[in-house]
């Protein structure tokens, strides 16, 4: 990656061209409205496979409202409509024939707080094969270790897997969720925030998590911390206002942004 | 200034503890009046014998007679209940547009305000007649379609109560389970259903103890015969509907038949305090979960 960035001139890089390979998701001409309140505006985008992209931008940007796109979790949001184009792995996932529940375990999502079912850890790594109709108690018993061994949970679970998840701490609650959406074999994991409720230590748990996970999955994850944004993500995406400012490598990104609002908020001279 | 304070507060004091003491009055009444009863009853024939005839010339004092039929009818009553009034609190939490909500909740409480007397003809006049051309042994009076109704009466104390409990259950966990690809349906069963169960709980206790001291739809439509039976399409009588017939009758005041209505009471009493003592004790456990 490093060695291909120094070759490339840096300076002005068409958004077509960041992208090596064929892409996961594409985004084409995206409005989205609550209401009358036009919450993400005329957004154009592209996701690499096996990528981390962070969204970044102050609160109220749209991020959330865009990441939640991917996985059609604002359909639940009555006021909710919008115009454009969203195909992932090449298929218009607002289609008349996309089934919702086949695209969610395709596209997992962790959310901001550790939310954990109040069941024990077993069954919370096991919900997404009951719900899938798999009753093979050994497939089972082998995806919910595989799925916690992702995480690094096993260790420190593996005697107590009949304990309630409302037991463990914030940051183990929250790697329990991962292990969760891990569970059900998805290919792309949408991240709101992972890190927001978390302590230092379990952040970076989390974090070197993350890095991992990239291996087998496409990570998109939304967050608040440059830090954070900058020491795992490939690509940044800065929104503004409902605006996609700017979208490029993270490098880039964070030290030759090419836009003086991007240079502005990584600075944090707002936002 | 102060003066003027202090007697505002002894005032509202005075109302604040009025309550306090009917509630103690009605014990001690329950008490006196039922200890003089026990003096010439034995309480093991009372909780033993099967028969209950006081206002016979042959008198047998076994109040499970009694009690078995305030159990059958709320059984059935519960068993009504439950499955609708939990299907309406899923259909309102999970599925239903907020403006339906808004719509149905009023009408549903309506069901409530219904004066029992009403629910009692109809269950004599309309629903007998109904189950008897489906099942011709059943009697004109009986437990089966007196509960049914009262189970119909006592949807809203489920549905409504269910519904606060299943709102209750934090959003994040409703989320959590849609974007794992589970269906409404499985996350109504597999996530909110068990969140909520302890308030579900308590929605049932309070219903089933207001089916046990419901009096006029079970003294309408299911008869005026102590049995000990728990056949539904036979007439029984529940302890409120026994209480009604001797309170209306001119049982003397001091003879034993009038006593018998405090011992009746009593235990009708007893029952409904355990229920509502439990259902107490499950809404605290449950708060302590959430805050």
């Amino acid at each position: 990656m490093t060695t291909t960035t120094k070759n490339r001139k840096i300076e002005k890089i068409p958004q077509e061209n960041i992208l090596d390979n064929a892409s996961k998701i594409s985004i084409k001409e995206m409005d989205i409205w609550y209401g009358a309140f036009h919450a993400i505006k005329e957004v154009s985008m592209k996701i690499n496979p096996n990528t981390v992209t962070a969204f970044i931008g102050p609160s109220g940007c749209g991020k959330s409202t865009f990441l939640r796109l991917f996985n059609r979790m604002n359909d639940y949001i009555e006021s909710f409509h919008f115009d454009g184009k969203i195909k992932i792995d090449g298929k218009n996932i607002y289609g008349k024939k996309t089934n919702i529940e086949e695209l969610r375990k395709k596209v997992g999502m962790v959310f901001q707080k550790p939310n954990p079912f109040p069941k024990s850890i077993f069954e919370n790594v096991a919900y997404g094969l009951r719900i899938q109709g798999i009753k093979d108690k050994k497939i089972i018993a082998e995806r919910v270790e595989n799925s916690l061994k992702q995480v690094a949970l096993w260790e420190e679970v593996k005697n107590d897997l009949k304990k309630s998840a409302l037991a463990l701490s914030g940051g183990q609650q929250q790697r329990l969720c991962i292990a969760r959406t891990l569970a059900v074999q998805p290919s792309v994991i949408l991240m709101d925030e992972p890190t927001s409720a978390l302590d230092p230590i379990s952040t970076a748990s989390i974090e070197d998590l993350i890095f991992k996970l990239k291996e087998k999955y496409t990570i998109i994850i939304v967050t608040h911390n440059m830090q954070q944004a900058s020491r795992i993500s490939d690509y940044t995406a800065f929104f503004y206002m409902g605006n996609l400012v700017e979208y490029n490598k993270t490098e880039l990104i964070f030290t030759k942004p090419e836009k003086k609002q991007t240079e502005n908020y990584i600075s944090g001279k707002f936002g | 200034m102060k003066l003027k304070e202090k007697i505002i507060e002894l005032i509202l004091q005075f109302f604040a503890s009025i309550t306090i003491l009917t509630t103690v009055g009605i014990i001690a009444v329950l008490l006196f009046e039922s200890i003089t009863f026990f003096r010439s009853v034995s309480i093991i024939d009372f909780f033993t014998d099967t028969q209950w005839t006081p206002l016979y010339s042959e008198k047998h004092f076994g109040i499970l007679a009694l009690v078995s039929g305030t159990v059958l009818t709320s059984v059935i009553a519960i068993s009504v209940a439950l499955p609708i009034g939990l299907t309406i609190a899923i259909y309102l939490n999970m599925y239903a547009s907020k403006e339906f909500k808004k719509t149905l909740k009023p009408f549903l409480e309506i069901l409530a305000a219904v004066p029992t007397v009403v629910y009692g003809f109809f269950a004599l006049s309309i629903v007998t007649p109904f189950l008897q051309s489906i099942y011709p042994n059943l009697e004109t009076f009986n437990s089966l379609s007196a509960g049914i109704v009262m189970g119909i009466m006592i949807i809203p104390f489920v549905s409504s109560l269910s519904e606060d409990a299943l709102s209750a259950v934090p959003k994040s966990l409703k989320e959590a389970s849609f974007g794992m690809g589970a269906t409404k349906f499985q996350t109504a069963f597999k996530v909110m259903v068990p969140a909520a169960s302890s308030g579900i709980t308590v929605s049932v206790i309070l219903a089933i103890s207001r089916a046990i001291g419901e009096t006029m739809i079970v003294a309408i439509a299911a008869g005026q015969q102590a049995t000990f039976t728990f056949n539904p399409t036979v007439p029984i009588q529940t302890i409120t509907s026994y209480i009604v017939q001797v309170s209306m009758g001119d049982a003397p005041q001091g003879s034993i038949e009038y006593r018998t209505i405090f011992a009746a009471g009593l235990t009708l009493f007893v029952f409904t305090f355990i229920l509502n003592s439990f259902s107490f004790y499950i809404k605290k456990k449950y708060q302590e979960k959430y805050e």
